[in-house]
């Protein structure tokens, strides 16, 4: 747990300490920010590359939106440094999801496919 | 009776009400929007070679909304961490920028969808299928206007240009039309599932703004009153904006680039 969400460290009421965290923060929330407008200048750079294959451009794109999604969720959300309650709420939710994704790739192995015009 | 931990974090789980409650909140969201992705999968993977559009929409213009995405971000979490620094003008500046960011993301959003509204497929009695933007100050009782192109295949249709506009003025008399349909919801599955996506994460974006508004300007008053509460506000408004901007992240390229 960082500093910055210490209960002790009330709003309006920063002390020296928590005035330094929060510049390290702050320095960390404009890193992340740069990262995350280069990547997406690689996804579109990468979207526009014929890799012989699409399954690699999906692949691809997919892993460069996760590693953003990564960054949003890791720092600006702070869930590289949560409470343990937090992550007891979205381990479910993640259970649940990774659930919904097997059961769509599932259906598309095993089901009876529909062609849509 | 004050409702505990309202703003105090309770001290077991270390959170505060209104923190768990985002958190739970954001966990149906994920599972609202993981469900449309399930069906985007569906239908994409589902639908018949060639069937499946690319690059109808324009890149340039969702590169730039992520961007506005991206920044709003960042002035989220930089007026947080300025409130808790004590500097509500400081505060009030990058949450400024916030709303403007949303606005900018709604005005080219719309744009978009103007765009779509405006654009026509229309089927010929000779067996040629128009398509482009319509011109209404140049359509008249018996000849309608395109900006476009004439195909003769429909799964010529699908591959759309990376370069938007600019084509030659198509002229069609009125009494060659067969039929007529817009690129709106209704005209296939991927502008049915390119609505419902982008049309759920607009309301978010809209939601997320009016609230981060009330917060920003109506209720400010409660920094006076109460800075922590206050903060803790910001921060659980910030939690919803990243969510939304989270999202973004991953609708851009699935929509617009793959």
């Amino acid at each position: 747990m960082s500093d910055m969400h210490s209960p002790s460290v009330a709003a309006g009421a920063a002390d020296e300490h928590s005035i330094e965290a929060a510049r390290k923060h702050i320095r960390t929330y404009l890193i992340v920010g740069v990262a995350l407008l280069c990547g997406t200048l690689l996804t579109v750079w990468a979207s526009l590359i014929d890799f012989g294959s699409r399954e690699i451009n999906i692949a691809l794109a997919l892993f460069i939106a996760s590693t953003k999604g990564f960054l949003v969720a890791g720092f600006f959300m702070h869930l590289i440094s949560e409470r343990k309650m937090i992550y007891a709420v979205l381990s479910f939710t993640t259970f649940f999801f990774v659930a919904l994704m097997y059961l769509t790739l599932f259906s598309m192995a095993h089901g009876n496919i529909v062609h849509i015009r | 009776m004050e409702i505990p931990y309202a703003v105090k974090p309770r001290p077991d789980t270390g959170l505060y009400n209104a923190k768990l409650g985002i958190w739970l909140f954001l966990a149906s969201e994920v599972m609202l929007f993981g469900a449309l992705f399930s069906s985007y999968i569906l239908l994409r993977v589902n639908a018949e070679e060639g069937t499946w559009p690319h690059h109808w929409l324009n890149i340039w213009l969702g590169m730039t909304n992520t961007f506005v995405l991206i920044i709003s971000s960042v002035t989220v979490v930089l007026g947080w961490a300025s409130l808790k620094m004590g500097q509500f003008k400081r505060y009030k500046f990058f949450q400024g920028i916030t709303i403007l960011c949303a606005l900018v993301f709604l005005g080219i959003k719309s744009v978009e969808y103007r765009d779509k509204f405006m654009h026509y497929e229309v089927h010929l009695k000779d067996g040629r299928i128009a398509d482009g933007h319509l011109q209404p100050a140049e359509t008249t009782d018996k000849m309608l206007v395109l900006e476009g192109r004439f195909v003769t295949n429909h799964a010529e249709l699908m591959e759309g240009s990376l370069h938007h506009g600019g084509e030659p003025k198509i002229e069609i008399p009125k009494d060659e039309i067969i039929s007529m349909e817009n690129y709106g919801p209704w005209h296939n599955t991927y502008t049915a599932i390119y609505f419902t996506l982008t049309g759920l994460h607009a309301l978010h974006v809209i939601g997320g703004a009016i609230v981060i508004f009330a917060i920003w300007g109506p209720l400010a008053k409660v920094w006076e009153q109460d800075p922590e509460r206050y903060t803790n506000r910001v921060e659980v408004s910030g939690l919803f904006w990243h969510f939304v901007d989270l999202v973004w992240i991953f609708l851009f390229p699935v929509l617009y680039l793959l």
